[in-house]
């Protein structure tokens, strides 16, 4: 069998982003001296990424149609957490007012879905259009004004900062105190015990049907990734624990990850953008794909907005501007390609961690944040040159 | 003396349906327009609000050139542009009051910069082949940043201009000012020239193609037209005349708009835009340098960006952090409403400054019956949306 | 007697302004391979689309009885559930998903909502060996040669359970080789009793492996023809049914035609393909057109006219391209791009007026002068009214029927607007017309009006190469024919000389290897 041997140069273009990740994130942390690893700084990571995960999951699935993308989404994320802040203000029960934001990102979802899967509305337009009038609805909701967030019950579930983390159960139980939190290692390492099983399982399916796929290197990779995962779950329980964001990211990840790896509508997404005739002449619905692709990131903004509103405790009208571009930026880094059926949630995360080091990072070195957003601009520039001229080259 | 007739002229039927569907926006902004009037108890009416209206919008109409080529090409953006005008804005304060380079000196090199942004980006755009949108995405990122960061210089993040007089009265300000209330005669005659030279080109053309054997419209059809656009000219002109004379702004988006009009009509260029955006392989295949084309799509929106951004910065008499915001939607929807095709291969400078004016009305309306401001952004979003549905809609019954 | 699976009644098929299928009735036994056979344009794929419901029930008018049971289907997946499944020309995959992925899309194992990829592939696995394919189903489509794609095609119709299985063109990309191999494939699954229907222009691969062979022409069934017996049906009889019509009156005569120099000499050309560049689609041809002359370019589908045409015209197509041209006995070499090649008088009219021929949504007047806007501008200002007047004397010329030339060209019939293609290429006054299938898709009258048109082109001097896959059309027109095949010319007859056996014998020759 010779499937398995990669030359040194199919092997670097293949894991591009994954060797940029980990050149920046040695770099800062040279450059700040060790800082940027420290516990805190990891915490931070999370948190404040925390709706760029959540907003590029749903991106990437409207990317795979064929390279459309959602530039209403930061709109929504604010108009969806406005609502949300104000119910809360007036003493409306939390979970209904959660359930408002989320049912807001979706309607919104399905509504512009229309005009882009029915209509044939060019998706940037219809979006342009949404970026406008939500950014409106908030600014109407809100007053102009910000409007504060006091239900602790809120904050804690959904990530409102340093103090909001799983306790430590376990240590409550056996009456010991102090750090590292072991609620938060143990999670880590059932985690990685899973992590681990499945990936065995994977292995021994493979041997029984005889599927070639080097073993070698699936153990590396698992060792690898156990690895950091280790390293940054002993960081978070060295500081206050497991933050309770990360609850709400690892899920949208892994659910976004199942449906585009084992759902139908998963493959019936790759293949509308990679070759949409072909897709409709196998008995696919396309408009129903697109239609889920913009359901779905509408939703997320929903999500993206309690989020938001729970790490600011409150709301803002300016809030969730630059989002979309966040959350395009980092399926593009993370291997999307501009026109469709190409892209993969692992390298979104990529893309996503990659823009948050360097984001940190440069606030850390005390860049200026103005250049930080010509740094941003370069970035995706560059990932986007990359992968269009990689392409040619094959041709 | 035998008079060689070549052809009897046809004269073309006036179909009043098809009539209303040609016209519908600009039959929708003198709706609008009245409804305003109307409900601002005749504000909407002053001098005053054509002045503002002219000066408020002077960029959507010199922007909206630009992006109406980059659209005709395939319905292609520019989502940089605001931005860039920051940076310009930025620049050009730099070059104006920091490094004392002279007015002239500056406007050459604030040019050259659009020209290189624009060389670069057609570049990528053209040769490279990245994706319009996405490499001017870049631009919209990292532009503003950079120019906030130049900036930075001054403590209040804004340059004033206020020691350049030469520069503000280039593109800002009135010509020949008279004081408000009183006729101010160059801006009328200006204003009977112009209605003049419609009526002239409009009998022109009649006897010309009368001449030829041509298809023509009934006469009625021919004078209506005269009759409407030389009273829409006269009465634009008085308004501005009684609120103090040209703006100059009008001087300088009446050349583009001009130019551009006649670029788009009449030159082979011109058509070579139309044809690559309706079909770019035949295109292709009929000698058409597509390629090239796109290039100078791009590189033409940056020069024009350029333009807008100086008139921008005059009107504000300083550079602003965010000098250019939402400046790509404004042009972006001014195309679209006027029936610039979101496909590409559609549209018309005349179209597009119709709709920049239906939503300037629109805006200044909105404005002037104290709407409140977001949900004047609502209706901006709404109106967009709703003119790329009915341009899909009509197109796809002719299909 | 055989039982009758699959029986199509009194179809009758129409679009705007044609009509495609005529009252067709057509059977297929169980068990057998049924040949559709007939000319381009003669209604074999809209029938199959019809079979297949990709023209659902309601926009066509007849019956469809699949075993026994009159079929209403509304889409693909309904034909697909009695297991009439369809493999299409254009090849249905997604270049950058796996062939297991592409199998299994729009027929997922598992459930919707999770996918059970293992038993995806170990049965992909399965289908691919049984289609004689060695590689994993992991391997990406985009991966793998043309030929095995059609192979991949065929697994995920076997994967679809197929009873019925229908092949449009199978071997129309596929070397000798692969073509034997898939022919050999079929005969095999008829002998695990599975019904096939193939269409193909390939009539000695016809004669090879069908039982029964339909001739469909100008929408109509002419014949059914039996090959059951020991001897195979010979190629001829095949030829005789699909083309037979009466010559008489059908092509205009020739008035003054005189041939002088030579003005188009190509040697040693040779053109690979774009995408995959070992692979030569135009293979050292040599040829050359005098002036006055019509020079017919016989050959059939896949055969490479298009593509020589395309890569003589500035090398708007293909890579890899080498050999010399000589124009008027000078050595030349048109730069990259369509203006240079048309700067040296050629002019391509294009075989697919819509798709990239004509700009559709402009007028005729745009149309007209696009290829030649220097003749009616001044320093790049377009002169309105020398346009129109060029327009309008082009739509007199060839009596295009509109009402203005003001008219959007896509509102036109086939007929007008290919005289509008031909009308701008005439306009830029070459010397050296390429027509590519000049009367595809347009009725018998127009077909006439556009004979004369080209008459009159040869006459005024212009050399003229006619592609066409209409034989009668080449041999009625031209003065002189070439016949290529599978990118390489095999035969050059005087048009006195040529019949339309001796030209087909020349093909089947060449296919055979010799």
């Amino acid at each position: 069998m010779n499937e398995n041997k990669m030359s040194v140069g199919a092997f670097f273009q293949k894991y591009t982003m994954v060797i940029a990740l980990v050149v920046v994130v040695i770099f800062f942390a040279i450059a700040t001296g060790g800082n940027s690893l420290m516990p805190g700084s990891i915490n931070n990571l999370i948190s404040q990424n925390g709706y760029v995960f959540v907003l590029a999951a749903g991106m990437l699935l409207c990317i795979l149609t064929g390279g459309n993308i959602d530039l209403s989404v930061g709109s929504v994320v604010c108009f969806a957490a406005a609502v949300g802040c104000v119910l809360m203000a007036n003493k409306v029960n939390m979970w209904i007012a959660v359930l408002a934001m989320l049912g807001i990102g979706l309607a919104i979802g399905i509504f512009q879905g229309f005009w882009i899967a029915k209509v044939h509305v060019p998706a940037f337009i219809a979006t342009l259009s949404g970026m406008y009038a939500f950014r409106g609805f908030s600014n109407v909701v809100l007053g102009g004004f910000r409007v504060d967030i006091t239900n602790e019950q809120f904050l804690m579930l959904f990530g409102g900062g340093r103090d909001c983390y799983i306790p430590d159960f376990i240590r409550q139980w056996t009456g010991t105190t102090g750090k590292p939190n072991l609620t938060c290692l143990a999670i880590g390492g059932i985690a990685i015990l899973v992590y681990v099983l499945m990936t065995v399982r994977k292995i021994s399916v493979q041997k029984k049907l005889n599927i070639h796929q080097s073993i070698p290197g699936q153990i590396i990779t698992t060792a690898l990734i156990s690895g950091v995962i280790g390293f940054i779950i002993w960081q978070l329980a060295s500081l206050r624990g497991f933050p309770t964001v990360l609850i709400w990211i690892a899920l949208v990840l892994g659910i976004y990850q199942y449906i585009t790896t084992k759902t139908a509508i998963g493959r019936h997404l790759y293949a509308v953008g990679g070759n949409e005739k072909a897709t409709a002449l196998s008995g696919v619905k396309t408009r129903n794909v697109y239609w889920f692709a913009y359901a779905s990131i509408g939703l997320m903004a929903g999500l993206a907005g309690i989020l938001t509103a729970a790490r600011a405790k409150g709301i803002d009208p300016v809030y969730g501007e630059g989002y979309e571009m966040d959350a395009i930026a980092s399926c593009f880094i993370g291997g999307a390609s501009a026109y469709g059926g190409i892209g993969k949630v692992s390298g979104m995360i990529i893309g996503a961690v990659l823009m948050g080091v360097i984001n940190q990072g440069m606030n850390m070195v005390g860049v200026d944040s103005n250049l930080q957003k010509v740094v941003k601009g370069l970035v995706l520039l560059g990932a986007v040159v990359f992968d269009v001229m990689s392409k040619r080259q094959k041709r | 003396m035998e008079k060689s007739v070549v052809n009897q002229s046809t004269i073309r039927k006036a179909d009043p349906v098809s009539l209303l569907k040609k016209n519908a926006m600009l039959i929708i902004l003198v709706l609008v327009f009245i409804f305003f009037t109307v409900m601002t108890r005749g504000r909407m009416f002053n001098p005053n609000s054509f002045a503002a209206l002219i000066n408020q919008n002077a960029y959507v109409y010199i922007l909206g050139c630009g992006m109406l080529m980059c659209m005709l090409t395939g319905g292609n953006i520019d989502l940089s542009c605001g931005a860039f005008v920051c940076l310009l804005g930025a620049m050009g304060g730099m070059m104006m009051v920091y490094w004392g380079m002279g007015t002239a000196l500056s406007i050459v090199a604030l040019l050259a910069l659009g020209v290189a942004y624009g060389c670069g980006l057609g570049a990528l755009i053209a040769y490279v082949r990245v994706p319009p949108w996405i490499a001017t995405l870049a631009g919209y990122l990292a532009f503003r940043g950079l120019g906030t960061a130049i900036l930075g210089v001054s403590s209040t993040n804004s340059i004033s201009f206020n020691n350049n007089p030469d520069f503000l009265n280039i593109f800002s300000g009135t010509l020949f000012r008279t004081p408000e209330g009183e006729l101010n005669w160059p801006c009328m005659i200006v204003g009977i020239v112009g209605a003049a030279l419609v009526v002239l080109l409009i009998f022109k053309n009649r006897t010309t193609r009368l001449k030829k054997g041509y298809e023509v419209d009934q006469l009625g059809m021919d004078v209506a037209k005269c009759v409407l656009g030389a009273a829409a000219i006269l009465l634009v002109m008085f308004k501005l005349a009684m609120s103090g004379g040209i703006p100059t702004t009008l001087v300088w988006v009446g050349i583009v708009v001009l130019f551009y009009s006649f670029i788009t009509s009449k030159t082979t260029i011109g058509r070579h835009f139309y044809v690559v955006g309706g079909n770019i392989e035949a295109a292709r295949l009929s000698g058409v340098n597509t390629k090239r084309i796109m290039f100078i799509a791009y590189l033409n929106m940056a020069v024009l960006t350029t333009i807008a951004a100086m008139t921008t910065m005059t009107r504000f008499t300083a550079a602003n952090a965010d000098a250019g915001k939402n400046f790509e939607m404004d042009a972006i929807s001014a195309c679209v409403v006027g029936g610039v095709s979101a496909s590409g291969g559609a549209g018309t400078v005349l179209g597009m400054v119709i709709g920049a004016t239906l939503i300037g009305v629109i805006n200044l309306g909105m404005f002037q019956v104290n709407l409140d401001a977001n949900y004047q952004r609502v209706v901006k979003g709404f109106v967009l949306l709703a003119a790329v549905v009915f341009d899909i809609l009509s197109n796809k019954k002719k299909s | 007697m055989a039982k009758i699976l699959l029986e199509m009644k009194n179809i009758t098929k129409t679009f705007p302004g044609v009509k495609a299928l005529d009252n067709v009735n057509f059977k297929v036994e169980e068990g057998e391979i049924h040949a559709l056979v007939g000319e381009n344009g003669a209604g074999k794929s809209t029938l199959m689309n019809v079979l297949s419901g990709i023209y659902p029930y309601g926009s066509y008018d007849g019956d469809i009885i699949y075993d026994g049971n009159v079929c209403k289907f509304s889409n693909i997946k309904d034909s697909e559930k009695l297991g009439i499944v369809i493999i299409h020309q254009e090849l249905a995959l997604v270049p950058e998903m796996t062939i297991g992925e592409n199998m299994y899309l729009g027929n997922e194992r598992g459930h919707k909502f999770a996918i059970d990829w293992n038993t995806t592939y170990a049965e992909a696995d399965k289908y691919l060996k049984m289609v004689g394919l060695s590689e994993s189903s992991k391997t990406q489509v985009k991966d793998i040669g043309t030929g095995k794609q059609q192979l991949v095609e065929i697994a995920k119709a076997l994967a679809k359970q197929a009873k019925l299985l229908i092949l449009d063109e199978p071997t129309s990309s596929l070397n000798e080789e692969d073509s034997r191999a898939l022919l050999d494939l079929m005969l095999g699954f008829k002998k695990q009793g599975m019904t096939m229907i193939i269409i193909s222009h390939k009539l000695n691969e016809v004669a090879y492996v069908a039982d029964t062979i339909t001739v469909v022409r100008d929408g109509a069934t002419i014949e059914t023809i039996d090959n059951h017996g020991a001897e195979p049906v010979s190629e001829e009889r095949i030829i005789r049914g699909m083309v037979g019509r009466e010559m008489t009156n059908r092509f205009p005569k020739r008035e003054g035609v005189t041939i002088g120099s030579t003005m188009l000499e190509v040697s040693h050309w040779t053109v690979h393909h774009p995408l995959y560049p070992e692979r030569k689609v135009v293979d050292d041809v040599s040829m050359y057109v005098r002036k006055g002359e019509v020079v017919g370019i016989y050959g059939l589908m896949g055969a490479g006219r298009t593509e020589l045409a395309m890569s003589i015209f500035g090398q708007t197509y293909g890579t890899n391209i080498s050999g010399e041209l000589k124009i008027d006995g000078k050595p030349v070499k048109i730069k990259k791009g369509a203006d240079d090649a048309i700067k040296h008088k050629i002019a391509y009219v294009t075989e697919d007026r819509k798709g990239n021929g004509l700009v559709l949504s402009q007028s005729i007047k745009v149309n007209t002068s696009l290829a030649h806007l220097d003749a009616i501008s001044k320093h790049t200002v377009i002169d309105g009214d020398k346009e129109y007047a060029v327009a309008e004397e082009y739509r007199k010329k060839l009596k295009t029927k509109t009402p203005t030339v003001e008219q959007l060209v896509g509102n036109l019939s086939g007929g007008n607007q290919q005289k509008v293609l031909l009308a701008k290429w005439m306009f830029a006054e070459p010397d050296i017309m390429l027509l590519d299938e000049p009367t595809r898709g347009i009725d018998v009258g127009a077909k006439y009006e556009i004979y004369c048109i080209i008459n009159d082109l040869a006459a005024a001097g212009k050399s003229v190469v006619m592609i066409s896959s209409e034989l009668p059309e080449v041999l009625g027109m031209s003065d002189r024919i070439y016949i290529m095949n599978e990118g390489k010319f095999v035969g050059e007859m005087k048009a006195e000389d040529a019949t339309q056996e001796n030209i087909m014998a020349m093909i089947l020759q060449s296919g055979r290897g010799a």
